[in-house]
């Protein structure tokens, strides 16, 4: 198998069907929010330990990394599978993850715009005392919004209902489930997004989740997930009749 | 010079069998894929073009197998039949974008040329939202030529078209045959076809149902018998004198009134009726042709 390369051609056109839709506009609003929020609870509590967790935890790594991720993925990949036009990708002498990889390298550059430095921004103004907050919760969403991107883009390749198929699985297994039961934190992206945040600025966010497992586990969502949307994406169907 | 073939191959989705056993050779020229709505002309160009694995038998260009093998596309240029495209491109930075793909030397002239080709300079800087079917229909074919493949196949490639768009993207097939290149395109209305193709290859439901140039197809079609329902004014009278020439081959009163009429030479029949019911003094108040749909003329051609 040859090396995956990235196209610049399809990351080119990826960022302009991003922003042509509007998704673009929702993917500026998330940050905007989570920045917006940041300030307002600096300017009303202050620094403080509570404040802080709760809005780059709570809205940050559950609500807003995934979000990005799932708008940002989704826009390169959901429009294009569903009127049939990434045959015209797919019909060139290119591999099958190279198209995968520039795709994921579009959604990645939208986590690291709409999450990732947002969050860094949001950190460093709720807590001014404590950079390493700030650096904690950005090195966690980076994992996290990257193991997101990769499933789904698997999602997008595999149903026509990503978005809401995506959605279905933040509320129900990352929201809820996961804040029920204990046990989802081993099957969780943003539980494991959590733990990298725990460690670098020492939080407990989650318990008992070694550090090791969490990176290994979103590794290997993320190269096994993009590995079968290369898969999957061999086998598109070209008239959309079956 | 370039050569696609098909090897006793069947596609099934699930347990519906969309192409059946079929073993055709498409070879420089053009070729047109003809056959009804559904028949399997797409699932056959999706499989000649990489997009879909055979069930059984094998698809190949050139000996190389076109399913998992994307180095083929260098070879190919693919016209789908789906319209859409990227909407908020313009025409021209489509066809750039698909040269880069291609990984040519120098992307910009060999769109221009592409473009300048399918004559679509003056719009090629508007966006692919404002285009009508047409322009569509020609951008994406530029899209397609861009790498100056030797195969070019195209699915439905005229649906949409206005007259004059249709004989200009006829003029262009037939150029691009007559360069050597192998053209197929596939169609479901026999007049498209024998306009432009050399070789036809008619597919009806998944089956390969006859092959060869437009006057062996035509002689199928028109050397088949013809069925015509009389409404005369003396059925009985006519039915048994018409019976005697040789151009009927049956006649059939029928219980509600009116004679089914089963002729054998088309020709000879169209001057021996009018004379036979003068002669004899019935009056012809109706005939019509109850075979002359696309379907009937295929099923003609599958039962043969």
């Amino acid at each position: 198998m040859s090396t995956p390369a990235i196209s610049r051609t399809i990351v080119r056109l990826g960022a302009r069907s991003i922003f042509g839709r509007w998704r673009g506009a929702l993917l500026f609003a998330l940050p905007v929010v989570l920045l917006g929020l940041s300030v307002l609870a600096r300017a009303l509590v202050g620094q403080s330990d509570q404040g802080s967790r709760h809005t780059l935890y709570g809205l940050g790594l559950v609500v807003v990394v995934p979000l990005v991720a799932l708008l940002a993925t989704s826009g390169v990949l959901a429009p294009e599978i569903d009127d049939g036009s990434i045959s015209y990708l797919l019909a060139k002498p290119i591999p099958r993850s190279t198209i995968v990889l520039s795709k994921l390298v579009v959604a990645l550059g939208c986590v690291v715009a709409f999450a990732t430095l947002p969050m860094l921004l949001a950190g460093l103004v709720l807590r001014t005392d404590d950079p390493s907050v700030a650096v904690g919760f950005a090195l966690g969403s980076l994992l996290g919004g990257t193991a997101y991107c990769a499933l789904f883009a698997l999602l997008s390749v595999m149903t026509r209902h990503a978005v809401v198929v995506g959605l279905v699985y933040l509320l129900v297994w990352e929201g809820l489930l996961g804040g029920l039961l204990d046990g989802v934190r081993w099957l969780s992206v943003t539980r494991w997004s959590a733990e990298v945040a725990d460690r670098v600025a020492g939080l407990s966010l989650v318990e008992n989740l070694p550090l090791t497992y969490a990176l290994i586990a979103g590794a290997v969502v993320i190269v096994g997930s993009g590995w079968l949307t290369g898969q999957r994406l061999r086998s598109f169907n070209l008239t959309g009749d079956e | 010079m370039s050569e696609i073939r098909i090897d006793h191959v069947s596609r099934w989705f699930r347990n519906v069998v969309a192409v059946n056993d079929v073993t055709m050779t498409i070879g420089p020229g053009v070729t047109g894929l003809l056959g009804p709505n559904g028949a399997g002309k797409s699932t056959l160009i999706a499989l000649m073009s990489g997009f879909l694995a055979p069930s059984a038998g094998s698809v190949t260009l050139d000996g190389a197998p076109l399913w998992r093998n994307e180095r083929v596309y260098r070879q190919v240029g693919l016209v789908p039949e789906r319209e859409a495209l990227f909407e908020y491109l313009t025409g021209r930075e489509f066809v750039v974008a698909n040269a880069e793909l291609q990984g040519l030397a120098d992307p910009g002239a060999a769109a221009q040329r592409a473009i300048a080709l399918i004559e679509m300079s003056d719009a090629q800087d508007r966006e692919i939202s404002t285009y009508s079917k047409g322009m569509r229909q020609r951008i994406k074919m530029a899209s397609a030529l861009v790498h100056d493949p030797p195969v070019l196949l195209l699915d439905e490639p005229f649906n949409g078209m206005d007259p004059r768009q249709r004989i200009h993207l006829m003029e262009l097939i037939r150029t691009m045959g007559a360069e050597g290149r192998t053209v197929l395109f596939s169609s479901h209305i026999l007049e498209e076809v024998e306009q432009v193709a050399r070789q036809i290859e008619v597919v009806v439901a998944g089956r390969h149902a006859a092959s060869g140039d437009f006057g062996a197809i035509r002689r199928l079609m028109t050397d088949r018998p013809n069925r015509f329902v009389l409404r005369t004014a003396d059925d009985r009278l006519l039915a048994s004198v018409l019976l005697a020439d040789p151009s009927v081959r049956g006649a059939r009163l029928r219980a509600e009134g009116g004679i089914e009429l089963e002729a054998s030479d088309f020709g000879r029949f169209s001057q021996v009726l009018p004379r036979l019911a003068r002669e004899h003094g019935v009056r012809l108040l109706e005939v019509t042709p109850t075979d002359e749909s696309l379907e009937s003329v295929f099923s003609y051609l599958v039962s043969s």
